[in-house]
């Protein structure tokens, strides 16, 4: 069975058409990326789903429940994460969770020993026991995504859960939404950020100016974009144009050069041999190499490829 | 069990949950007081300062228009009513706070009554607002002040400021709610406060006013409330009581209901 279904949902505000006929599908136990850039519509969608805004059509059912029917049967199994954390400033770490813990009706005792479980699992027992206040970006992130799987829900959602975070911190998070994965927790997040959906996600879906422009495994997701970027540069004595003849058939699109920075790159197919290809033709035109590698490509490329312009805000 | 008690049972249990949110909300709302220095200071030191100063800078012009024994007597039960209207802006404040801050969208995503978080804050600035009052009572009390119309008026009286005060909580949680921005909040509700608690008979008898001010003083819920102190506290008689109870209740039929929808239309 679906955890989520959303069937073309649509929302406007004012001018504004933050989602156009969004349709998914998201199944039990799997995780699901929402990628896109700023005003894409992640956030808005979320909410819908949430029951803290309704659509102006189409209809949405999350665990079964419709959302503008239902909603609080929708909220006894959901947890949710916002985009910027709430947490309550003068209450402390552990007052914080327990609060939420006793609004979804946990006894006192499971109330304490699930917050307790909680802050050692999110490394934020040494500071149970302070205020928010006193809390860093990172452990407010890390307090405010403890409180949305307090109750172990059976579907999460989380919104850039790791926006603001330094790669360690973001690393660590990953680490604990790999163990509700585990769990068998149905996850939806939306994230800016590719290697982020790529890493946790079992299914993403792109989203841009409110609508759903690809969707699949990230493997299918690679193959239409032609999975790698290959990238390199030549000493600022070199010739650029050159360099882009002598390669530009190597690329699956379009190639761009950077003078400013001596620059050429696109995307290639992971599978061939391109990198080695390129050194071998650069060298046989005897144009040196400052650097060259393989990357993975950003978000603006996978747009780029997609739709054939820059992600715009 | 027949289909009947079943419904009954679940009722009774949806009710007993909803007290039990609004207690723990409300719990969480008198920890920040408690926690915030200058809530606190605000919500003490201040009023104990109002009470001190117009004592002794108006009391000797006023005490000779008011007709009572001493100044403190008069000014007592307006103070009262200032304590109860001013605590109540904190509801306006504290509810765009939490907007601003995400704590509305979080409570909404949790699976209890959308009223209880309405609810637990106005609360909260009742039981804040009983002890502020409580203080008052005492500061007036060690300046001369004496519950001359007995012991039950006189709780009769604290109970109608303090129910005064709830429903300008509402007021208060409605103007939070449709204006947002906590800082705007703030300035919003003295706009509407100040000239409320200062244009009536709270510190000086509303004869010595302009005419055309007179109207407006004589009639509006301040004056009225203040005057059914006065009436409970000093006399131990009900004058005013029904009128000041109707003020209170039509502004919770409407500012409950107001509020709840504010609250509904947060996007
Ligand atoms: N309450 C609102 N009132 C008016 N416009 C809104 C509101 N919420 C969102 N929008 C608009 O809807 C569009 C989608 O916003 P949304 O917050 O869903 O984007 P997002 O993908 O979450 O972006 P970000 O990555 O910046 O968080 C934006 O153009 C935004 O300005
Ligand atoms: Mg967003």
């Amino acid at each position: 069975m679906d955890a989520i279904t959303v069937n073309n949902v649509s929302k406007r505000f004012g001018d504004v058409r933050a989602l156009r006929h969004v349709s998914l599908s998201i199944p039990e136990g799997k995780v699901y990326a929402l990628l896109g850039p700023n005003g894409a519509g992640k956030t808005t969608l979320i909410k819908i789903l949430t029951t803290l805004l309704a659509p102006d059509s189409g209809s949405v059912a999350v665990g079964g429940y419709d959302v503008v029917e239902n909603p609080r049967q929708v909220r006894r199994i959901i947890g949710l994460a916002g985009q910027f954390a709430a947490i309550d400033d003068h209450l402390t770490g552990r007052e914080n969770l327990e609060m939420v813990a006793r609004l979804y009706h946990l006894s006192r005792r499971q109330a304490r020993e699930r917050a307790r479980s909680i802050l050692e699992q999110l490394d934020l027992a040494g500071a149970a026991n302070r205020t928010g206040r006193t809390y860093s970006g990172g452990m407010r992130r890390r307090l405010d995504l403890g409180a949305s799987f307090i109750t172990s829900p059976r579907i999460l959602f989380l919104d850039e859960p790791t926006t603001g975070l330094d790669p360690r911190g973001r690393a660590e998070l990953w680490q604990v939404i790999r163990g509700l994965i585990l769990e068998g927790t149905t996850l939806q997040l939306t994230t800016q950020n590719l290697e982020e959906a790529e890493e946790l996600a079992d299914r993403i879906a792109i989203i841009d100016h409110g609508q759903v422009i690809a969707e699949g495994t990230a493997a299918e997701l690679k193959d239409r974009i032609g999975g790698s970027v290959l990238e390199f540069r030549i000493p600022s004595d070199g010739n650029l144009e050159k360099a882009m003849a002598a390669t530009s058939d190597l690329f699956t699109g379009q190639a761009e050069a950077d003078a400013a920075v001596m620059r050429i790159s696109g995307a290639v197919d992971s599978t061939s041999q391109a990198l080695k290809e390129v050194v071998r033709r650069l060298d046989r035109e005897q144009i040196r190499i400052a650097d060259i590698h393989l990357r993975r490509p950003t978000l603006n490329e996978v747009f780029l490829a997609l739709t054939g312009k820059e992600a715009e805000e | 069990m027949t289909k009947g008690s079943y419904m009954s049972t679940r009722m009774h249990a949806r009710v007993k949950n909803n007290i039990f949110d609004v207690l723990m909300l409300t719990r969480r709302n008198l920890k920040r007081y408690i926690r915030i220095p200058q809530l606190l200071v605000f919500s003490t030191v201040q009023p104990v300062m109002f009470l001190l100063l117009f004592n002794y800078v108006f009391g000797g012009a006023i005490s000779i228009s008011t007709g009572t024994g001493s100044y403190i007597e008069f000014l007592l039960p307006g103070i009262l009513m200032q304590v109860a209207l001013f605590g109540s802006t904190a509801t306006s404040v504290g509810l765009a706070d939490d907007l601003s801050k995400g704590m509305v969208d979080r409570f909404r995503s949790l699976p209890i009554a959308r009223s209880s978080v309405l609810a637990g804050r106005t609360s909260a600035d009742l039981i804040r607002n009983l002890f502020v009052v409580l203080l008052m009572v005492g500061v007036g009390t060690l300046l001369g002040f004496r519950f001359q119309g007995g012991f039950f008026h006189g709780v009769a009286a604290l109970v109608l400021v303090l129910l005064f005060g709830y429903s300008f909580s509402w007021i208060s949680a409605t103007i939070g709610l449709t204006v947002r921005d906590p800082e705007t909040v703030q300035v919003a509700s003295f706009i509407w406060i100040f000239p409320l608690v200062f244009a009536s008979g709270a510190f000086v008898p509303v004869q010595t006013m302009p005419s055309w001010l007179q109207d407006f003083a004589a009639h509006q819920p301040v004056t009225v409330t203040v005057d059914a102190l006065r009436s409970l506290m000093l006399y131990g008689t009900t004058d005013y009581i029904g009128q000041a109870l109707l003020w209170i209740a039509g502004i919770l039929i409407v500012f409950i209901l107001l509020a709840v929808r504010a609250y509904k239309r947060i996007t």
